[in-house]
C-alpha cells in the first residue's frame, strides 16, 4: 500500500518534469544549440544551399576568410565599436548613474530621458540618424550652412561613416548601462555611504574609493554585455552605411549576411558565423572566469 | 546637503545634456508636420505651416496597417508561447528536484551566449526544410527559442522566493505539481510573468535580422522590415519617411512609460542577479 503511493508519487513527480520540460528544451535544442554545429559541418563545404553539400573544400573557407581585406577591416571595425562602447560610452554611463542613483527632484525624469533612445529599435534610432547625417537637409546640413559651406554627406564618406556609426552607438546604449549601475549604486548600503561622510569622505573620494568598488561586479557587467553586443552590432548598420561606402564600415555580422547570405556562399557564410561564436563564447569565458575568481571560488 | 550653486549647475548640466540626446527625436517629430520645401529650406526651426497631411498619408496606406498587424501577431505569438514554455520549464527547475536539474538548466543557460547571428544560416536552411517559410512561425518559432535562457532565468529566480513550505502543505492537501504550478505558482507570480511578457514582445517587435532573412514576402514584412520597405519608396520625401518614424515613435514612447517599471526590471533585475 504505502509502496504504491510512494512509486505513484514518483511517476507524478517526473512526468510532470518531463513534461514541463519538453516544449522548451525541444525548441531549445532545434532552433538555438544544433545550429552552431550544422554550421561548423557547413563551414567545410562550397555550398549553395541547394541539395545536400558534396563539395568538401577542408579549411579553404577560413583561409580565404583571414586572406579577404573586406574581412578583416570589418573585424578591425568590430574592434573600434567595442574600444568606444568601453572607454567612451561606459564611463559616461557610470559618470551619469553617479548623479542619478542619487533621489533629487527630476531624477526621475532625467533617467528617463537618457534612457528614451535605448527602447528604439535599431532600425528606427538609425534612421532618425540617417536622417540627423544627411548633408542636404539634414542637422549637418544645417550646421555647414550655417557657416556657409556645404557639408560633407557623412555616411558616405570613407574618414566619417565609422565615426558616424560609432556616435549612433554611444547615442544608443548608454542609457541602458546608466540603467544598469544606477540599480547596483542603489543596492549600495545606507550605513556604509554614511560612516563614509562621517569619516569627511566628499563626494568624489566617496565615489572613487567606496561606490565604484562596490559597483565593480555590475559594471564588469557592463563591460559583458557590451562586448558581446558591440561583436553583433548590425541592425545599427543596416540603414545607415550597409557596410559602406566601399565595404569599410562592415561589422562582422553585415559582411556575413552581405557575403554569405546575400550571395549564397553558405559555407564561407557558416564559417564567419563560427568565428564569430567562436569569439563571442571566447569573450563569454573570460567573463565566467572573471566572475568566479572575483566571488572567491577559484 | 549641497550649496545652492552646484546644484544649479548640476540642473544646468543635466538639461542641455538631456537637450543634446533629444535633439533627434525632436527634429523627426518637427520634420513630420513640414512640407518637403520647408523641410529643406527649414532645418532646425517649427514647421512655417504645420500640416498633417503627411499623417493622413501614411494611414492611408494600405501596407502600414499590414505591417503593424504582422508585428501583432508576430509579438503576441512569441510572448505567450514564450510564457508558457519557459514558466513551466522554470518551476521544474526551482521547485523539483531530480537528477539532471542542474545540468539541464545550465544548458539552457548556455544559450545566453549564443550569438544569434551565427545561426541565421542553418535556421534558415532548418525553417525551409520544415516547410515553415512564408508562415509566421518560421519568425516565431526561432524568436521562442532565443529567448528562453533569458525568460527562464528570470522566471526561476521569482519562483525560488515562494516558500516550499506552501508545496508541502498544498501536498498534503492532495494537490499534485501541475496544479500546485497553476493555482498557486502562476498567481503569485503576476509582476515577473509581466516583466518577461514586456520585454519579449518589445525584442519580437523590434527584431529585424531574424525576419530579414526568413521573411522575403511584402504581406508578412514586419514592422522594421516595412519601415526599410517604406524608405526605399520614398527616398526622395523623407518628410514621409520621418512621418513613418514620427508614428513609430510615439507608441513606443508612451509604451515605455506605462510598462517602465517592468522594462527596468526585466533588463537590470535578470543581468544583475543570478
Amino acid at each position: 500500500m504505502n509502496k504504491k503511493i510512494f512509486s505513484s508519487a514518483l511517476i507524478e513527480k517526473y512526468s510532470t518534469v518531463i513534461i514541463f520540460l519538453v516544449p522548451a528544451l525541444t525548441l531549445f535544442t532545434i532552433f538555438v544549440v544544433s545550429p552552431i554545429f550544422e554550421a561548423a559541418y557547413f563551414s567545410f563545404f562550397r555550398w549553395n544551399g541547394m541539395g545536400s553539400p558534396e563539395k568538401y573544400v577542408g579549411f579553404k573557407n577560413y583561409t580565404f576568410l583571414f586572406k579577404n581585406g573586406i574581412f578583416l577591416k570589418a573585424l578591425q571595425n568590430n574592434f573600434w565599436i567595442i574600444f568606444v562602447s568601453l572607454f567612451i560610452q561606459l564611463p559616461f554611463a557610470l559618470f551619469l548613474a553617479l548623479f542619478l542613483a542619487n533621489s533629487f527632484r527630476g531624477a526621475a525624469i532625467f533617467r528617463s530621458l537618457f534612457f528614451l533612445p535605448y527602447i528604439l529599435a535599431e532600425i528606427v534610432a538609425s534612421l532618425i540618424w540617417v536622417y540627423i547625417y544627411k548633408g542636404d537637409y539634414g542637422l549637418v546640413g544645417a550646421i555647414w550652412g550655417f557657416f556657409g559651406t556645404d557639408a560633407p554627406w557623412i555616411t558616405a564618406d570613407k574618414e566619417w561613416a565609422l565615426t558616424a556609426i560609432l556616435i549612433v552607438v554611444v547615442w544608443k546604449y548608454f542609457g541602458i548601462h546608466m540603467m544598469i549601475m544606477i540599480s547596483g549604486l542603489q543596492g549600495i548600503s545606507k550605513e556604509v555611504l554614511e560612516a563614509a561622510k562621517i569619516d569627511g569622505a566628499g563626494p568624489v573620494t566617496t565615489a572613487l574609493k567606496i561606490k565604484i568598488p562596490i559597483l565593480w561586479p555590475t559594471i564588469t557587467l557592463s563591460i559583458f554585455l557590451s562586448t558581446l553586443g558591440s561583436l553583433q552590432l548590425f541592425d545599427l548598420i543596416m540603414p545607415l552605411t550597409m557596410g559602406g561606402p566601399s565595404n569599410s564600415t562592415h561589422s562582422m555580422v553585415t559582411f556575413l549576411y552581405d557575403f554569405g547570405v546575400g550571395r549564397m556562399r553558405l559555407g564561407f557564410g557558416s564559417a564567419i558565423s563560427v568565428i564569430i561564436f567562436i569569439i563571442c563564447f571566447v569573450v563569454a569565458l573570460i567573463y565566467q572566469t572573471t566572475i568566479l575568481r572575483d566571488k572567491g571560488y577559484n | 546637503m549641497q550649496s545652492k550653486t552646484s546644484k544649479f549647475y548640476m540642473y544646468l548640466f543635466l538639461t542641455l545634456l538631456a537637450g543634446i540626446i533629444l535633439i533627434p527625436f525632436y527634429l523627426t517629430f518637427m520634420s513630420s508636420f513640414k512640407t518637403l520645401g520647408d523641410l529643406s529650406s527649414n532645418i532646425v526651426g517649427f514647421p512655417r505651416e504645420w500640416i498633417f497631411s503627411n499623417y493622413s498619408k501614411v494611414f492611408a496606406m494600405d501596407y502600414f496597417w499590414t505591417f503593424a498587424w504582422n508585428s501583432l501577431v508576430y509579438g503576441i505569438l512569441t510572448t505567450v508561447l514564450t510564457l508558457i514554455c519557459a514558466s513551466m520549464a522554470a518551476f521544474v527547475f526551482a521547485h523539483i528536484r531530480f537528477f539532471g536539474n542542474r545540468f539541464l538548466f545550465n544548458y539552457l543557460l548556455i544559450g545566453l551566449m549564443f550569438p544569434f547571428a551565427s545561426a541565421i544560416i542553418p535556421l534558415f536552411l532548418k525553417v525551409r526544410d520544415f516547410g515553415l517559410l512564408g508562415t509566421y512561425w518560421a519568425v516565431v518559432l526561432p524568436q521562442i527559442a532565443f529567448g528562453l535562457g533569458f525568460a527562464v532565468l528570470l522566471f526561476r529566480g521569482f519562483f525560488k522566493q515562494i516558500p516550499s513550505e506552501l508545496f508541502d502543505a498544498a501536498y498534503v492537501d492532495g494537490c499534485n505539481y501541475f496544479n500546485f504550478f497553476l493555482r498557486i505558482t502562476v498567481p503569485l507570480s503576476l509582476p515577473i510573468f509581466s516583466t518577461v511578457a514586456v520585454v519579449t514582445f518589445v525584442t519580437s517587435w523590434n527584431n529585424y535580422l531574424l525576419p530579414l532573412i526568413m521573411v522575403s514576402n511584402e504581406e508578412l514584412y514586419p514592422w522594421p522590415m516595412g519601415i526599410m520597405f517604406f524608405r526605399g519608396e520614398y527616398d526622395t520625401d523623407w518628410s514621409m519617411v520621418l512621418t513613418y518614424v514620427s508614428i513609430t515613435l510615439i507608441p513606443a514612447i508612451v509604451f515605455f512609460l506605462l510598462a517602465q517599471k517592468y522594462i527596468i526590471a526585466g533588463l537590470t533585475g535578470g543581468a544583475v542577479k543570478e
